[in-house]
C-alpha cells in the first residue's frame, strides 16, 4: 500500500467532503466549554442557513435551563461538561498522531485483523479509503432510485424542505437536557430518505460513508422512510472507535410512514473513556414497522432506550437490545414502546452479560393509551451474570390504560453454574473456552438478528472481551 | 493398551469423607461394573475421577498411562482419554448440539497434537453415529440438551462417547430413567463402540438389567465409599438374588 498514495486520497476526499478550497481554509476549533458564542461559530462555519442557527441557539437556552437528569447511572456525575471542545474542525481530528493511540486499541485492532487504513480511520487518525469506491457505486445505485443517503449537514444545504419538515420533530430539543445539547452543537450524522415504495436491498452502512465527522461526538441523524419504502441502516462497527472526546450525545430520528419498513442495527464499541448518552426515537405510521438491533459493548457508561411510538393502526414495533458490561463500564439500556393506535404489537428482547465486576441495567418503558384497543406487547429481559463482583438491576415500567390488551413480561437472572463449566470441561474444553460457549448461546438469539458479517465479527468481540475473564 | 488406576483413593465434601480407600485398575477393552445402593458413593467417585471442583481429594492416586491425574482439570483429564456420560447432563441454551460436539471434538484433536477435523468429514460421521443410536437427525440443530428427554439425553451422552472415541468412559447410571426399548439403544450402542475402540468401561449401575446388554468382565459392590466385593458376573446374579444386603459394610456408631 503505498503511503503518498494515501496521503494524497486523504487529502482529496477532506477537500472534496467539506467543499473547502485553499482560500477558503481557516483553522477552526472552539474553546473548552459551551457558550452561545459557540453555537454562533459552529453555525458560521458551516455556513448554515438562519433557521438552522435560531434552531441552534433556541435549543442552547433549552439546554441551560434543563437540569441534568437525576436518574440513571452515578457514573453521569463525572461528566466536566466546561472541559469538551464541543466542535473541532474535521481535518484538526486527524492530525492525531497514531502514536497517541493507547496500545489496547492498537492490540484489539490487531486481534481483529482490522486493515491498517481502517485502523487510522478507526483511531481517528487518518481517513479510511478503501470502502470510498464501494461507498461511490452504491451511491450511484441509490441515486437511480431516488434514495438520498449524505451527511446531515450536507442534507442541510441540499435539501432544506426535507430537512425542515422532519428535523426536530421527533426529538425535540425539549426532550432531554443531552438532546437540547446536541441540537446546539450537532455535527454530521446521516439524513436518509427513502421514496414511496423503494426498496433498498442492502444495509445502509454508516461506516462506508468516509466522514471523519460521521463518528464524532454530537451526530444527528434522521431517516425518513415513504410509504411501502423499506431501509436497513447499520451504524458503528465491532472494532473500538477511538476517542479522545469523552462525550458521545447522538440524536437519531426515524420516521416510518405507512406499509414502510425500517431496521436500525448499531454496534455500539466506544473506547472505555466515552460517556454514551444518545437519544433514539422512531415514528410507525399504519401498518409500518420499525426494528432497533441495539448492541452496546464498549463506552465507559452509555445511557440509551431507542424507542417507538406505533402511532397508526397495526403498526409494529421490535427493540432487540444485546449489552455487554466489563470492568468499570456500566450498560444502561434497553428500550420504549408507546402503542397509541388499535391493533398495534410490539416485542423487547433485551440481553446482557456482566462481568470482572461490570454493571448493566435494563431500563425499559411500555405504554399502552386509551384506545390502543388489541395491541399486543412481549417483553423479556435476561441478564447473565460471569462473577460475583458483577451487577445487573432491571427497572421495567409499564403503564397500561387500556384493557383489551394482551401484555407479557418476564426477566431473569442466571449466573454461569459450576455444573455447566464442569460439563463443557469435560469434554476437554478449557474453563475460557466453556464460559464464552455459554456466552454466546445465552446471547445466539440475538446474534441471529444482525447481518452474517456482522453477527461473525460480533462473535469474535464478544470472545475478545471474554479474554482472562476466567481463572 | 492402556491403563487407569485408582490407588487408594480418598476423598471429602464439605470436610466429611465420603470416598474411603478406593483401588481398581481398569485395562483397555475391560468393562468394570459398580453396583451398590443408593448413597454408597457410585457417582461421587464419576465426578472424582472426572475432576468436580467440588471434591477434595485427601490422599491416594488415579493414574492415567502411568501419568497422575489426580490433581488435573477436568479439561485435561478429558485430552488424555477420560470421558464421563453424566447421570444429568447440563443444558447449554443457545449452543447448537453439532457446533458443541464440533467444537469439543477440536479441542481434544489440538491437546492430541492433530489438526483439526474437516466439517464435512465431521458431519458424516455424526451422521452415521446418529443413525446408530436412532437419533432424528433433526437433534443436531437442537441447543444442547434443552429440552431434550431423559431418554434423548442418555443417548446423546453416547453419541459423544462414540465421537470423543475416549481410552476409558465412566457410564455414570446411563440406564437410569431409560424405558426397555431405549435402555437396549444406548447400552448395545456403548457396548458396540467400546468393543470398536477398544474403549475401557467403568459401568455404574443400580440394576442388573443394563448389563444383559453389556457384558462385565467384572463386577464390584460398593459400599459406605469402599469396594466391598469384586467378582464377575456371578456377583450381579447373586445381588439379584439377595439384593444389597449381605454385601453392606456395617458402620458402628
Amino acid at each position: 500500500m503505498a503511503t503518498q498514495q494515501q496521503q494524497d486520497i486523504t487529502s482529496e476526499l477532506t477537500d472534496y467532503r467539506y467543499g473547502f478550497h485553499d482560500e477558503e481554509k481557516y483553522e477552526f476549533k472552539s474553546g473548552k466549554g459551551l457558550t452561545e458564542e459557540t453555537v454562533r461559530m459552529i453555525s458560521a462555519y458551516k455556513k448554515e442557513p438562519q433557521w438552522m442557527l435560531d434552531f441552534r441557539l433556541k435549543a442552547y437556552k433549552i439546554y441551560r435551563e434543563k437540569p441534568m437528569p437525576t436518574w440513571g447511572s452515578p457514573f453521569l456525575q463525572d461528566i466536566d461538561f466546561e472541559n469538551i471542545h464541543y466542535y473541532i474542525k474535521p481535518t484538526d481530528r486527524k492530525s492525531r498522531n497514531w502514536e497517541d493511540v493507547p496500545a489496547e486499541i492498537k492490540s484489539t485492532f490487531d486481534k481483529l485483523g482490522i486493515p491498517e487504513a481502517e485502523r487510522k480511520f478507526l483511531a481517528g487518525v487518518g481517513a479510511q479509503y478503501e470502502s470510498e469506491t464501494v461507498y461511490h457505486s452504491l451511491q450511484a445505485h441509490l441515486e437511480e432510485k431516488g434514495v438520498i443517503f449524505v451527511d446531515t449537514d450536507t442534507a442541510v444545504q441540499k435539501y432544506p424542505e426535507l430537512v425542515q419538515k422532519y428535523f426536530a420533530t421527533i426529538v425535540p430539543p425539549r426532550d432531554n437536557k443531552l438532546a437540547a445539547l446536541n441540537s446546539a452543537v450537532w455535527s454530521g450524522g446521516s439524513f436518509v430518505y427513502i421514496p414511496k415504495g423503494v426498496h433498498v436491498e442492502l444495509p445502509l452502512q454508516a461506516y462506508f460513508r468516509i466522514n471523519a465527522e460521521n463518528a464524532g461526538q454530537f451526530e444527528r441523524t434522521l431517516i425518513i422512510a415513504e410509504e411501502g419504502s423499506s431501509v436497513h441502516y447499520t451504524e458503528g462497527c465491532t472494532a473500538p472507535i477511538y476517542a479522545t472526546d469523552s462525550l458521545h450525545s447522538a440524536v437519531v430520528e426515524i420516521i416510518v410512514h405507512k406499509d414502510a419498513r425500517v431496521q436500525y442495527t448499531t454496534v455500539q464499541n466506544w473506547s472505555r473513556n466515552v460517556f454514551n448518552l444518545v437519544t433514539k426515537r422512531a415514528v410507525a405510521h399504519e401498518n409500518a414497522t420499525m426494528m432497533w438491533l441495539d448492541c452496546n459493548i464498549g463506552s465507559k457508561l452509555t445511557m440509551k432506550y431507542p424507542s417507538i411510538y406505533l402511532m397508526g393502526k397495526g403498526a409494529r414495533g421490535e427493540i432487540m437490545s444485546l449489552a455487554m458490561a466489563n470492568k468499570d463500564q456500566h450498560q444502561d439500556a434497553g428500550g420504549k414502546i408507546f402503542h397509541m393506535a388499535p391493533d398495534t404489537s410490539s416485542v423487547i428482547n433485551a440481553k446482557s452479560v456482566s462481568l470482572r465486576g461490570g454493571r448493566s441495567s435494563y431500563r425499559g418503558m411500555l405504554q399502552v393509551a386509551p384506545g390502543a384497543e388489541r395491541s399486543r406487547s412481549r417483553v423479556t429481559c435476561d441478564a447473565l451474570l460471569l462473577d460475583t463482583q458483577s451487577a445487573t438491576d432491571t427497572y421495567p415500567t409499564m403503564q397500561i390504560d387500556e384493557n383489551n390488551v394482551a401484555i407479557a413480561h418476564e426477566a431473569t437472572v442466571t449466573k454461569i453454574s459450576e455444573e455447566q463449566l464442569f460439563y463443557l470441561m469435560s469434554r476437554g474444553l478449557s474453563e475460557q473456552e466453556a464460559s464464552n460457549m455459554i456466552v454466546n448461546g445465552f446471547l445466539a438469539p440475538l446474534i441471529k438478528e444482525f447481518p452474517m458479517e456482522y453477527a461473525l465479527e460480533l462473535n469474535r468481540l464478544i470472545a475478545l472481551e471474554m479474554e482472562g475473564s476466567v481463572g | 493398551m492402556s491403563q487407569l488406576v485408582i490407588k487408594n483413593l480418598h476423598a471429602s465434601v464439605d470436610n466429611k469423607e465420603i470416598l474411603k480407600g478406593i483401588s481398581l485398575t481398569v485395562n483397555s477393552g475391560e468393562i468394570h461394573a459398580i453396583m451398590g445402593p443408593n448413597g454408597s458413593g457410585k457417582s461421587t467417585l464419576c465426578h472424582i475421577l472426572m475432576g468436580h471442583p467440588k471434591y477434595t481429594i485427601t490422599s491416594g492416586t488415579i493414574e492415567l498411562d502411568g501419568v497422575s491425574i489426580t490433581e488435573m482439570a477436568p479439561d485435561q483429564r478429558a485430552q488424555l482419554g477420560l470421558f464421563l456420560s453424566f447421570q444429568y447432563p447440563q443444558e447449554i441454551p443457545g449452543v447448537k448440539y453439532t457446533n458443541f460436539l464440533r467444537q469439543a471434538k477440536n479441542a481434544l484433536l489440538a491437546a492430541a497434537g492433530q489438526p483439526a477435523v474437516k466439517i464435512p468429514d465431521f458431519l458424516k460421521t455424526l451422521k452415521e453415529k446418529i443413525k446408530m443410536l436412532k437419533f432424528p437427525e433433526d437433534f443436531l440443530n437442537r441447543a444442547v440438551n434443552e429440552g431434550f428427554s431423559g431418554g434423548e439425553k442418555k443417548r446423546a451422552e453416547i453419541l459423544q462417547m462414540a465421537i470423543f472415541e475416549p481410552k476409558f468412559a465412566i457410564l455414570d447410571e446411563t440406564d437410569s430413567g431409560l424405558d426397555v426399548d431405549a435402555l437396549k439403544i444406548v447400552a448395545k450402542g456403548a457396548a458396540s463402540i467400546a468393543k470398536e475402540t477398544q474403549c475401557g468401561v467403568l459401568l455404574i449401575t443400580h440394576y442388573q438389567r443394563i448389563l444383559n446388554y453389556i457384558e462385565p468382565s467384572f463386577v464390584h459392590i460398593m459400599s459406605e465409599g469402599r469396594i466391598v466385593r469384586s467378582g464377575s458376573m456371578d456377583l450381579v446374579h447373586e445381588v439379584e438374588a439377595k439384593g444389597y444386603e449381605p454385601f453392606l459394610v456395617t458402620t458402628t456408631v
